[in-house]
């Protein structure tokens, strides 16, 4: 009854085809059929946020959608924004302010972040801080992140152009 | 927690998800966008053998306006309640509700259709329907018909919709220019389910409440119209008086159940507070 | 603002400065390596039943279907286990009288709390183990659950476990001698009974870990996210019989800690022992539902305390009762009691009284086991402390800060002891205090509290002086038989490139141990910062250590990496004196170039001396054999601990129609010794006070009268998130410890130690004028609008 289904969507930009149970979620497709670790799943219900990824352009909990779900969808990861450089800003921002600790909520949060600033460029705090409320980080609290965010949007307003952040020297 | 195994199936059409439902013996599930879903598969409260998935049924999109009503199909987005310009203006409610629900991401792909159509008490937008007074479409395979939403929330996760049917669109009268609203909750955090939340959908061509709607989540089984409320401001002045009497009036309304951790006595309280600040507000705009 | 650096004082110095992580990078980039994340060839997944009672008997067992299901390799039940694996008792020697049942990976008869794991199921995927694991039958025979502490200690109480006499695990009395002739004379006394809610670390990566027993060569390998690989390296090799060196842990990335994931849970045991039944890898992940029923859980603390005055406001004495429910048994290997016992010798530690008295009653519940998390003991000590100050101060007329400048020990009374026996070298709890009131300008915070009072609008401030045990000596854990390690050891090698390779057993789950320890060696050897490589958390290529806990990482670790470099920075000289035919005390090596100490003129590089020491030693003369590998450990041996201090202010707003509070800021200042990177330190204070927090307004693992755990969900159990957390103002005073050179102390629990008890006092400050108080946290609404007298 539960037989796999062929899925074919866009991961990162390339075309992904695989054959897959229905019910694995799609932050389990990425994890474990495309490697893509960088999703991570912490609550597998959809509240503390570590799964998200852009699907179709949104952010997504990846946790709650089935793999099936996102048939012919277009689905960036962290690991694609980072090689295209679209978070190299967010990056590199987390980085100087140390908006970071174990690191396992971060991911999410740039997508929360990358969301939040496509829809508002420059977000007061209050707005950042509600932007992220589906975002849970045990480690930080908060504030820094809050702190990075704000100062990428501030960047951004200033027309600073981003390029690729792995490259950088730690 | 892993989902017990289902089949999936993904129609284009009405009929052919009607077919699919049938195919299963009843024992399907009808997935919008599933955020309230999934994670009852994954916590396997819930195990059905398949997945009717509705997001390719071109007839649950849409916002439009169909003469003295707003029609949004079943699978408008909550982000589209939060952003769209049309539902602003023709459901305003439903636009001071939507920043209430959930976190951004769960608005970016959870459907209207999906929050009424599951009728949790505890969610805003069955209780703005109720507010709003707008009415249910429900399609089956029998046919169709519009519910009201008075008749449409039956009971803890009861609705009008019978098994294999599927919500269609939400018919929301236009709000008039005369009409004043207002929406605000009480949640421990920014996007949990709120301890109380109220919509208020006012009528004050002059002075005086020529109409009230009031609803309430989180009160009891289902979303709750605040009728002796409502009566107590009809007629009457937006001042201290009618909202404290419309507040006193609460407790014909409300019947919360007890809590060990928000006790009947404290909603109801809780209640009162909401409804005082949101008429204080509406009068305060006037 | 810099302590001064006296020998630390190099040319160029990384001490002291942010510096970013360089290992952060790659959680940024997506590219972390979590135990969640790994797959190793063939390998399997476990899942365990649970059982659905807080205390049973297991009448019987029917794995048939759930053997017969797709892709399950293993059905186990702790009897197939315990033939495998020893049991062990969570008790300490130094703890006298103290006793636990002992606990295998899985139960054999008696299951002692709702979620224990009862039975393993191994197969292909975790999906298929759930499946599997809804097909076994077991067969329970309720027992009588012990759930509240005053049921438990009921004189012929249910016992928790049948195999203690009672559930009574611990006691203990400290007593200074005349209490009650003080209490009996003393001008005021102030009391409270508070509680504390149970609460749990709610890490955002849950438990992880992959054993994988290689029985051709009879070794163990454990991918395990923890922050203590070689205690674990310990534990598998005794319980399991195989010989320490052929059992390798590996702690990689972690998706945080807190204290959480350095006990021995039993579905950990298990694994080991299920991929030795299989012969392949073993995975088990919780997840959050099973963390919630299996992660240790923290605090469950009643204390009744009073506080006995001078007519002048001064502290006489303190006398405390504190009980606490621990669960059915007590953690192994760090016990339970250590949190009552860190409780009762803290209360007060901030003050100059000589008068005490505390009575700990430890007791077993049929709840899951708590254990150490973040701030062992402090907010409870802390919150009883401040809260009895602040109820003293108004019967004494005085304003907060007022009593504490009034009651503090003395910046120049120490050293000093307190009357629990603690030994303080050098605290700085006025500084700390005078430098608060400035950062939060408290006195027009007090005058703006006044004025909006008068409009019905009710602000709260609260203060809390604390301190903090950091850098542990064996007097910790090892004194009471623990083989929990009080040293840490460092290898640190100049490649053939001149590069610095750093192996060194304190562990890294965020707080940038990695960092700081290349920052005290890239400093004390006199290389670039990144030419220096720092790798931990693996027992096969680092050295047996404590690893990260109690604050240790940068006061111990930081000081081993300190020693070692200058070892090799003194082997470096002296090779590169022979090749220069120079004095190696008149060369000194900055920026990976050995130079003329006095002149700084450049001599020769790091990577030639490296070249020819690797490759052309036959240049070197007979006899110098360059030493480029260094390997040191370092163990305190000063004080027991290396106490830190501080004081922490929270500005909150009370709706007083509907027990809402905003966190409006928070401040803290603390001195934590030598800085070594001001960054981090500020971060680990920020998310410390979130944590404390979180405790403060939401966290509590809620259970009914049947011992369930009713909030068990990330939904349910209210963490702290962006929007009701304040922005946080962090100041710093620097009293460096002189049991070391790097004189650096721990930071990481500062911020939790008195957040909480903050809070308190500030909600109760703004609640004042309606003659209401409250004495418990979490403050939910119902409480505070229960204790305003709204409902």
């Amino acid at each position: 009854m539960s037989a796999h289904l062929p899925l074919t969507l866009s991961v990162n930009g390339e075309e992904v085809s695989r054959l897959v149970e229905p019910r694995e979620t799609l932050a389990d497709f990425l994890r474990r059929d495309l490697s893509l670790t960088g999703t991570h799943t912490g609550c597998e219900m959809g509240v503390c946020g570590a799964c998200l990824v852009m699907l179709d352009g949104l952010p997504t909990h990846a946790c709650l959608v089935f793999a099936v779900q996102a048939q012919g969808a277009s689905v960036e990861t962290v690991e694609g924004l980072t090689q295209s450089a679209a978070i190299a800003d967010l990056q590199r921002a987390f980085h100087e302010r140390n908006a970071l600790q174990c690191g396992f909520c971060t991911p999410g949060m740039l997508v929360t972040a990358q969301g939040l600033l496509s829809r508002k460029a420059l977000p007061s705090r209050e707005e950042i801080r509600d932007a992220l409320s589906g975002n849970y980080c045990r480690c930080t609290g908060y504030e820094a992140i809050v702190d990075a965010i704000e100062m990428v949007a501030r960047r951004r307003a200033a027309g600073e152009t981003a390029t690729s952040f792995v490259e950088e020297p730690a | 927690m892993k989902a017990r195994a289902f089949s999936y199936v993904r129609p284009a059409t009405l009929a052919e998800a009607f077919d699919a439902f049938a195919a299963a013996g009843g024992e399907a599930s009808y997935i919008a966008g599933g955020q309230s879903l999934v994670p009852a598969l994954a916590l396997r409260l819930q195990a059905p053998e398949c997945l009717v998935d509705i997001a390719d049924i071109a007839e649950l999109r849409g916002i439009s306006q169909e003469g003295e009503w707003l029609r949004l199909g079943a699978l408008t987005r909550h982000v589209e309640a939060h952003d769209d310009p049309l539902i602003a203006a023709c459901a305003p409610l439903l636009a001071l509700a939507a920043p209430h629900v959930a976190h951004p991401a769960i608005r970016n792909r959870g459907t209207l259709g999906g929050s009424v159509a599951l009728a949790d008490p505890a969610s805003e937008f069955p209780a703005m329907m109720l507010a709003m007074d707008a009415e249910m479409e429900i399609a089956g395979p029998a046919g169709r018909r519009r519910v009201p939403a008075t008749e449409f929330f039956q009971d803890l996760y009861q609705t009008a919709i019978e098994p294999g049917e599927l919500l269609v669109a939400l018919h929301i009268p236009l709000a008039r220019p005369e009409h004043r609203c207002d929406f605000d909750e009480l949640a421990r955090r920014r996007g949990d389910y709120a301890i109380v939340g109220c919509g208020v959908m006012l009528a004050l061509p002059q002075e005086v409440v020529s109409e009230a709607r009031i609803a309430f989540l989180s009160v009891g089984p289902t979303p709750v119209r605040a009728r002796a409320a409502e009566a107590a401001l009809t007629g009457n002045r937006l001042d201290g008086d009618a909202t404290r009497r419309a507040q006193a009036a609460l407790s014909e309304d409300l019947d919360p159940a007890e809590d060990e951790q928000v006790p009947a006595a404290m909603r109801l309280h809780l209640a009162r507070v909401l409804l005082g600040r949101l008429l204080g507000r509406i009068a305060g705009a006037a | 603002m810099n302590a001064p650096l006296g020998t630390l004082d190099r040319p160029n110095s990384y001490i002291g400065r942010s510096v970013s992580r360089p290992n952060a990078k790659r959680l940024l980039a997506g590219r972390g390596r979590y135990v969640t994340d790994l797959v190793l060839p063939r390998m399997l997944h476990a899942t365990f039943l649970r059982s659905p009672y807080a205390h049973a008997r297991i009448v019987s067992v029917d794995l048939g279907a759930a053997r017969a299901m797709p892709g399950v390799r293993l059905v186990a039940t702790g009897a197939e286990l315990a033939k495998l694996c020893t049991p062990w008792t969570g008790t300490l020697d130094h703890f006298k009288g103290m006793k636990s049942a002992p606990q295998l990976p899985l139960p054999v008869e008696e299951v002692l709390w709702s979620g224990q794991a009862v039975i393993a199921v191994v197969a292909e995927t975790r999906a298929q183990a759930e499946d599997a694991a809804e097909a076994i039958i077991v067969a329970f025979e309720e027992l009588p659950p012990v759930v509240e502490i005053d049921q438990a200690r009921e004189p012929d109480a249910d016992r928790a476990a049948l195999a203690v006499a009672d559930n009574l695990c611990f006691h203990s009395r400290l007593d200074t001698g005349s209490i009650d002739e003080v209490f009996a004379g003393a001008a005021h006394i102030v009391e409270e009974e508070f509680l504390f809610g149970r609460h749990t670390a709610v890490t955002l990566e849950p438990r992880a870990i992959i054993a994988h027993w290689d029985a051709s060569e009879g070794k163990l390998t454990v991918h395990h996210a923890t922050q203590t690989p070689y205690q674990f390296q310990d534990l598998y090799s005794r319980h399991y019989g195989i010989p320490e060196a052929s059992v390798r842990v590996i702690a990689p990335d972690i998706g945080g800690s807190f204290g959480m994931k350095l006990h021995v849970y039993p579905e950990d045991m298990a694994v080991v022992g299920l991929s030795m039944l299989c012969g392949r890898p073993v995975k088990f992940v919780a997840d959050r539902i099973e963390s919630f029923v299996s992660d240790i859980h923290a605090r469950d603390h009643r204390v009744r305390a009073r506080m006995a005055l001078d007519g002048k406001g001064t502290i006489l004495a303190v006398d405390v009762d504190d009980v606490t429910a621990i669960g059915a048994f007590s953690t192994y290997p760090r016990t339970s009691a250590v949190e009552g016992n860190q409780v009762i010798r803290l209360i007060g530690a901030p003050y100059r009284f000589r008068d005490y008295r505390a009575e700990l009653s430890v007791v077993f519940q049929n709840k899951v086991q708590t254990s150490q998390y973040r701030a062992v003991g402090h907010p409870i000590a802390c919150t009883v402390t401040e809260r009895l100050v602040d109820l003293a101060a108004a019967k004494a007329g005085l304003d907060p800060i007022a009593m504490r400048e009034k009651n503090l020990i003395a910046d120049d009374a120490y050293p000093c002891d307190s009357p629990t026996g603690y030994k303080f070298e050098a605290l700085s709890h006025q500084a700390s205090l005078k430098k608060l009131k400035a950062l939060m300008d408290y006195d027009a915070l007090r005058a703006e509290q006044a004025a909006l009072r008068r409009r019905g609008i009710h602000r709260g401030i609260g203060i809390a002086s604390f301190v903090e045990i950091s850098n542990p000596s064996p007097a910790f854990y090892g004194i009471g038989g623990a083989r929990i390690s009080a040293q840490d050891g460092a290898i640190i090698t100049v490649t053939p490139s001149g590069e610095v390779r750093c192996l060194i057993s304190v562990t890294e789950q965020g707080q940038g141990t990695e960092t700081i320890i290349g920052q005290v060696v890239a400093d004390q050897l006199g290389v670039p910062r990144e030419r220096v490589r720092v790798m931990t958390g693996d027992t096969e290529t680092t050295p047996h250590g404590g690893a990260t806990w109690a604050c240790r990482g940068a006061g111990i670790g930081g000081e081993t990496a300190l020693q070692a470099s200058r070892k090799l920075r003194g082997n470096v000289l002296l090779v590169a004196a022979t090749i220069l035919q120079a004095k190696a005390d008149e060369l000194d090596m900055r920026e990976g170039v050995i130079v003329d100490a006095p002149t700084g003129a450049e001599r020769i590089s790091l990577a030639e001396v490296a070249r020819i020491a690797y490759f052309r030693s036959d240049t070197l003369p007979p006899g110098v054999s360059a030493q480029l590998s260094v390997a040191h450990h370092y163990a305190p041996q000063g004080y027991p601990f290396a106490f830190t201090n501080g004081v922490q202010g929270c500005h909150v707003e009370l709706d007083t129609q509907t027990g809402f509070v905003r966190i409006l800021k928070h401040w803290v200042v603390e001195d934590c010794g030598r800085i070594i990177n001001p960054l981090l330190v500020d971060e680990q204070v920020r998310g410390g006070v979130v944590q404390g927090l979180g405790a403060a307004f939401f966290e509590e693992c809620r259970y009914d009268e049947n011992g369930q755990l009713t909030n068990g969900s990330l939904a349910d159990y209210l963490v702290p998130m962006a929007c009701e957390m304040p922005d946080i103002v962090v100041g710093h005073i620097e009293t460096p410890t002189a049991d070391t050179e790097l004189g650096a102390k721990g930071c990481g629990e500062a911020g939790t130690a008195a957040a909480s008890a903050a809070a308190l006092n500030a909600v109760n400050d703004a609640m004042s004028p309606f003659g209401a108080s409250i004495a418990q946290i979490p403050m939910t609404p119902a409480r505070l609008l229960r204790a305003l007298g709204a409902i």
